[in-house]
């Protein structure tokens, strides 16, 4: 099954909306709950990376029966330094994403925490387009 | 601790999520930064913070946190309290700072998540 979530750029009065209605999707299909928090912090942290510094984005998963492909795929610019990036506490974000409680930098390492494979093709002036895998069978 | 007694504790005023009154609230986090409440893997906490916008109601769904915690006299928004309630998560304010809150909840023995 593929879903499909549209992330605008800079609005945040949606940010977690894609998240949250991909949250109710996974909580139908009965996965464990455990499987799904580490999903949904890894999602909703890439969607606020998209709404945050990108132009903007998709998300889109493959459920399968034993495990989820989430990739994020946004319009630019791409990370110039992924290795810094990767790096806790190092972050680009505005004073306007700080003041709203995100952009401490602990974004990409969360992610890269929290699912069971990842990979991140960037470059910039182009694209970034992360995907997230999650194994179903182990806890369930 | 239950959610009844936390409220008790710091003079707490519970805005909407009257259900979440016996919930058995296991141990307690303050932050202001969501980003490092998406962090915390744990079940059952308590969100303490001084940020009083849509994106802590956000924060707590995905970390499936049913009990926020407003200091420093943050009262939510009608927004906020709407979405808090579409998603059946309990929210709260006092009067008291993120520090004082904290430090009375923890004396009172609510647990730290780390």
């Amino acid at each position: 099954m593929r879903q499909e979530y549209l992330v605008p750029a800079q609005d945040f009065s949606v940010a977690g909306v894609a998240s949250s209605n991909l949250k109710r999707l996974l909580k139908q299909l009965n996965i464990n709950p455990f499987t799904i928090k580490r999903i949904m912090v890894a999602v909703f942290e890439a969607e606020v990376n998209v709404i945050a510094h990108s132009y903007g984005g998709r998300i889109v998963c493959d459920l399968e029966e034993e495990e989820i492909t989430i990739q994020v795929i946004d319009t630019g610019p791409g990370i110039p330094n992924l290795d810094l990036a990767m790096t806790e506490g190092w972050s680009t974000a505005s004073e306007q994403v700080r003041e709203l409680g995100y952009g401490a930098g602990m974004g990409l390492p969360n992610i890269k925490k929290n699912c069971d494979h990842l990979t991140i093709q960037t470059k910039a002036g182009e694209h970034t387009h992360i995907t997230m895998l999650f194994c179903l069978k182990e806890g369930e | 601790m239950k959610l009844k007694d936390i409220l008790a504790c710091v003079d707490g005023v519970l805005v909407c999520g009257e259900s979440h009154l016996e919930d058995e609230v296991k141990r307690g986090f303050a932050s202001d930064l969501m980003s490092d409440v998406l962090t915390i893997l744990e079940d059952d906490i308590l969100l303490i913070t001084g940020l009083s916008n849509n994106q802590a109601i956000r924060t707590a769904e995905m970390s499936d946190i049913s009990n926020i915690l407003l200091v420093r006299n943050k009262k939510p928004s009608q927004t906020m309290i709407d979405m808090a309630n579409e998603l059946n998560i309990a929210l709260a304010y006092t009067s008291y700072s993120l520090f004082k809150t904290s430090g009375l909840l923890f004396a009172q023995g609510l647990k730290p998540v780390y």
